[in-house]
């Protein structure tokens, strides 16, 4: 839809293309990040008992902007030895990788990137670009323990997408659809439509269903927690562990790259999850626009839902952050083989039990 | 010359094999965020595993001995302040048990208790930093703040009394410095209730955690006989079942007239003498801290605490040693005196010196990344390490 | 081929135990942990804003040292309890014709104090200095915001006199002792009256190890 009015605004199928897909980067991701460090600092101090940023504008919300400003100036450090092309290219991979998923998600129901039918299948394998960039960062280093923390941090991230995969696969079973944007508009109406109480059909599985559906959904979040690398998973980001992480010896601009992309992932996986499991941008009360019959409100506040979504799951990701301590490497390859995925297969298996009966 | 050569085809070897997963000497170096001052430990590693730990101090010797020797007797005390900067009450405490006893000198009862309450509150300071800091290791940065907000008060408490946050030079020979503030008394009475709900809220945001359980329980297990026979004491000993404390054992001052218990570690999370039972045996004696200062406060006698301060401290010929349970274990003052106003020798038995030389016995076998775990558990002060 | 029968030392039912009380423990540690930071939400703050908003310091606080110069009657005593040697004390005797008026107790000076210099960089802060003074005039106050760029400005120095004044109390002092010594010298002229007694030798025992001689005492062997 977006696309057609700017066609007809500017009579250019390529400059309206682009505008179209710049408009999810820098109209929702780029200023939630911003807004997400303040936030992550203010919701930190808080639950601290102290203050968190004060000085830099109201509360300190223009914290991120100095912060940005200050990193912007420093002075691009390269190692001697390094690699030099891959020292570069990995941050942007880390970056593309975490941005590019937003292309497949949903925001409202008049705006889709590109309405590919692979919907979900693109976003798992377009976040595997972030492996290699940590690959990457962590080789071109030069360094010892930059490598050791890539490597764990890589292991990590692989082993943490087959439950994933698994949860997803349960999803796709009960609705049949990989597309993000009909997995939405299939929980449409209330919020007992939404796939967490067991999808839109009304009988006696979707009652079966809850129970698994809630399962799933605490897999999923779980395994997306570790793959955005936060506490507790947070070991190579960790300064207190022997080993440091992959982005030691990036600074300036390109250090601000893995830290935004960081941020970015985080709300890419909170929306997937609320598009998977709560209704996406739908609202689970009903639109206001259609009491006032008022048509073009609609997308706007499907727009507002999904956001709120999003940022209720990345502030529970915060809330996670400073409450748990740190898992070792070792248990936390043993969380993900030994707990997560045989019961993301059990459950996998009941549920594909219950839709074929 | 032979060294150089050595010395040489190590390096070789090492920058030519890189990361072949041999036997590789790693240093965690004196600047890091977890060894809780300035450490140098070399660690020999298999692997991920460890298989000798070499800790090496002296990055922060200060010559507390020598000084001592050029000092007058009340001069030394802002010294011995500054060796356990943490628990600065104990040191003092200690020195002060040590040279009355080469004087042969009575202090008045408010003044033993007065110094008992400090001691006490001084041990709640202390423990709270350690149990802060280890959780900060760890990765739950949330408690490390709650145990500095609580900290707080019991620093101003004492600097009501005497004026410092943590240097105090508050006990002296045969006294204390001032006497308790007007208004002492009725805020550490309002100390006590506030600070037994937040014991319960540590244990429950970081003691009873399954993430950290996971990352303390059967993690540098110390058997007794270990224990022992390297002369550890403190929480150290006591997380491994041994119930042992000055206190209780070899009274001094008027710890006999106080009622209270001695935490030992029982194994609840894991093997007995554990950093788990370690971590515990520590919050539990806080608890046990709270109850001695009730009592204490509840029972404290008027009087004068400077009457007995000697005009000049000259003891007579002779050698004494005296030891008090400080918060890391026993601090002993072994001092000699020649008959002049400055003490020929004061030797320190200082807790975390001894308690340190465990690394080793501890680490072997374990990952490189429980060092940082057995590290916060044993509780080590550089400056008292180094004097 | 290992022998998986033997491997196995606990039931299948103990396991499956063992692995669902993980999961349950874990799970409800977590919540127990997330609601004691949730609450910690809408407690306010403990903090303060410095430096716009400064604390309250008790009154026995001890921070920077302050010298009263009118109370002072350079008797030393602040400089030798000093355990860093901070305070340097210079004292020029007056002529017995100068009043220099009496402390704000009752005392009669008697010292010109032509040099006070506290080194506020050495100063370890213990107080020690301020329960010898007789007149009570060195005292620690509040301050606590006295950082300089250059660390030779914070070495203070307390005299109210000038340096020429200085200057003039010391030559009065020297032509005093002269008048005095020549008095003296003219006095002795006179043959003494009495012979003066024999001193008394004391063997005092060879102290046991080595001393700092700070004092001259004979010491006694004690057995």
């Amino acid at each position: 839809m977006i696309y057609d009015y700017l066609y007809k605004l500017t009579g250019s199928e390529i400059l309206s293309m682009l505008i179209q897909s710049a408009i999810p980067l820098f109209l929702l991701v780029l200023p939630f990040v911003l807004v997400a460090v303040w936030l992550e600092r203010k919701v930190s101090a808080h639950m601290q008992d102290r203050l968190g940023p004060m000085r830099v504008g109201w509360h300190g919300w223009l914290q991120t902007v100095a912060d940005l400003v200050k990193l912007i100036q420093k002075e691009d450090i390269v190692a001697k030895e390094t690699d030099k092309v891959l020292f570069n290219i990995a941050p942007v991979l880390v970056f593309a990788g975490s941005y590019a998923a937003f292309a497949a998600i949903p925001l409202t129901s008049a705006f889709l990137g590109s309405n590919i039918d692979l919907g979900i299948f693109f976003i798992v394998a377009v976040s595997g670009l972030v492996v290699t960039g940590i690959l990457m960062a962590g080789w071109a280093s030069n360094n010892k323990y930059s490598l050791l923390g890539a490597m764990r941090s890589a292991a990590q991230i692989i082993s943490y997408e087959i439950p994933t995969m698994l949860v997803i696969l349960i999803v796709v079973m009960i609705t049949g659809t990989l597309n993000l944007r009909t997995l939405s508009e299939m929980q449409t109406g209330y919020f007992w439509n939404w796939m967490i109480f067991g999808g839109p059909q009304f009988g006696i599985d979707k009652f079966i269903l809850i129970p698994l559906m809630i399962i799933g959904f605490l897999i999923i979040y779980i395994s997306t927690l570790a793959e955005v690398n936060r506490t507790p998973f947070d070991i190579p980001e960790a300064e207190s562990e022997l080993v440091s992480g992959y982005h030691t010896e990036y600074s300036g601009m390109k250090f601000s790259m893995f830290f935004l992309a960081e941020y970015a992932n985080m709300f890419a996986v909170s929306a997937i999850v609320s598009a998977l499991f709560l209704g996406g941008y739908q609202s689970p009360f009903g639109y206001l626009g259609n009491l006032l019959h008022l048509p073009w409100l609609i997308p706007i506040e499907q727009f507002g839902w999904f956001v709120g979504k999003g940022v209720f799951f990345v502030l529970v990701q915060m809330w996670l952050r400073w409450t748990l301590p740190r898992l070792r490497v070792d248990q936390l390859m043993a969380v993900c083989w030994k707990y997560l995925i045989p019961i993301a297969f059990a459950d996998l298996l009941i549920v594909g039990l219950i839709t074929v009966i | 010359m032979a060294q150089d050569s050595a010395l040489n085809t190590q390096d070789l070897r090492l920058k030519t094999q890189g990361l072949r997963t041999e036997e590789m000497i790693l240093n965690m170096g004196p600047q890091h965020p977890s060894t809780h001052g300035v450490l140098r430990l070399e660690l020999q590693l298999e692997g991920e595993i460890i298989t000798k730990v070499i800790p090496h101090i002296g990055y922060l010797h200060r010559c507390f001995e020598k000084h001592a020797e050029a000092m007058t007797y009340p001069q030394v005390i802002p010294y011995t302040d500054r060796m356990d900067y943490l628990a600065s009450m104990g040191n003092e405490f200690g020195y002060v048990i040590a040279v009355e006893k080469l004087l042969g000198i009575e202090v008045p009862q408010r003044v033993e208790f007065i110094r008992v309450i400090m001691a006490e509150l001084q041990r709640i300071a202390s423990h709270l930093v350690a149990l802060g800091t280890y959780g900060a290791d760890i990765g739950a940065f949330t408690p490390f703040l709650f145990a500095f907000r609580d900290r707080e008060k019991i620093l101003n408490l004492f600097e009501i009394t005497c004026g410092a946050r943590l240097l105090y030079n508050y006990i002296w020979v045969g006294g204390l410095s001032h006497d308790l503030h007007p208004n002492f008394v009725k805020l550490a009475k309002e100390f006590i209730p506030y600070f037994r709900p937040k014991i319960k809220e540590f244990n429950e945001l970081l003691s009873f955690n399954k993430i950290f359980i996971d990352r303390t329980a059967d993690i540098g297990i110390l058997p007794l006989e270990t224990a022992v026979n390297f002369g550890i004491s403190g929480p150290m000993l006591r997380g491994s079942g041994f119930k042992w404390d000055i206190r209780k054992n070899d009274p001094y001052s008027v710890y006999p007239k106080f009622d209270f218990d001695i935490p030992v570690g029982k194994g609840e999370m894991g093997t007995v003498g554990d950093s788990w039972d370690r971590y515990y045996v520590r919050v539990l004696e806080m608890e046990e801290s709270l109850k001695i200062i009730e009592q204490a406060l509840e029972q404290l006698p008027e009087g004068d605490v400077t009457s007995a301060i000697p005009k000049r401290i000259k003891p007579p010929i002779g050698q004494v040693y005296a030891r008090i349970e400080n918060p890391r274990g026993e601090l002993g003052y072994f001092i000699i005196s020649n008959g002049t106003l400055n003490p020929f020798r004061v030797k320190v038995r200082a807790p975390s010196f001894v308690n340190l030389g465990i690394m080793d016995e501890l680490c072997r076998g374990h990952m490189v990344a429980d060092i940082v775990a057995i590290l916060g558990s044993v509780d080590i002060v550089l400056g008292e390490v180094d004097r | 081929m290992t022998d998986f029968r033997n491997l196995q030392y606990l039931t299948l039912t103990e396991t499956m135990r063992e692995y669902l009380s993980n999961i349950w423990k874990a799970f409800s540690t977590i919540l127990i942990g997330m609601k004691v930071t949730f609450k910690h939400l809408f407690v306010p703050a403990v903090t303060i804003q410095y430096p716009d908003i400064k604390l309250d310091l008790p009154e026995r606080e001890r921070n920077r040292l302050y010298v009263n110069m009118d109370d002072c009657i350079g008797c030393d005593q602040c400089a030798r309890a000093c355990p860093v040697d901070c305070i340097t004390i210079e004292t020029v005797k007056a002529l017995p014709t100068e009043d220099l008026g009496k402390t704000s107790n009752g005392k009669k000076k008697a010292l010109w104090v032509t040099q006070f210099d506290i080194d506020l960089a050495k100063c370890c802060y213990c107080q020690l200095c301020v329960f010898p003074c007789p007149t009570e005039c060195i005292y620690m106050t509040n301050v606590y915001e006295f950082s300089e760029y250059q660390r030779e400005n914070l070495l203070y120095s307390y005299i109210t006199l000038t340096p020429e004044e200085i200057i003039e109390k010391k030559n009065n002092l020297a032509k005093f002792e002269a008048e005095k010594a020549a008095k003296k010298a003219a006095a002795e002229v006179k043959p003494p009256e009495k012979k003066m007694a024999e001193p008394v030798v004391k063997t005092s025992p060879l102290p046991n190890p080595p001393v700092n001689n700070k004092t001259n005492d004979t010491q006694k062997e004690k057995q």
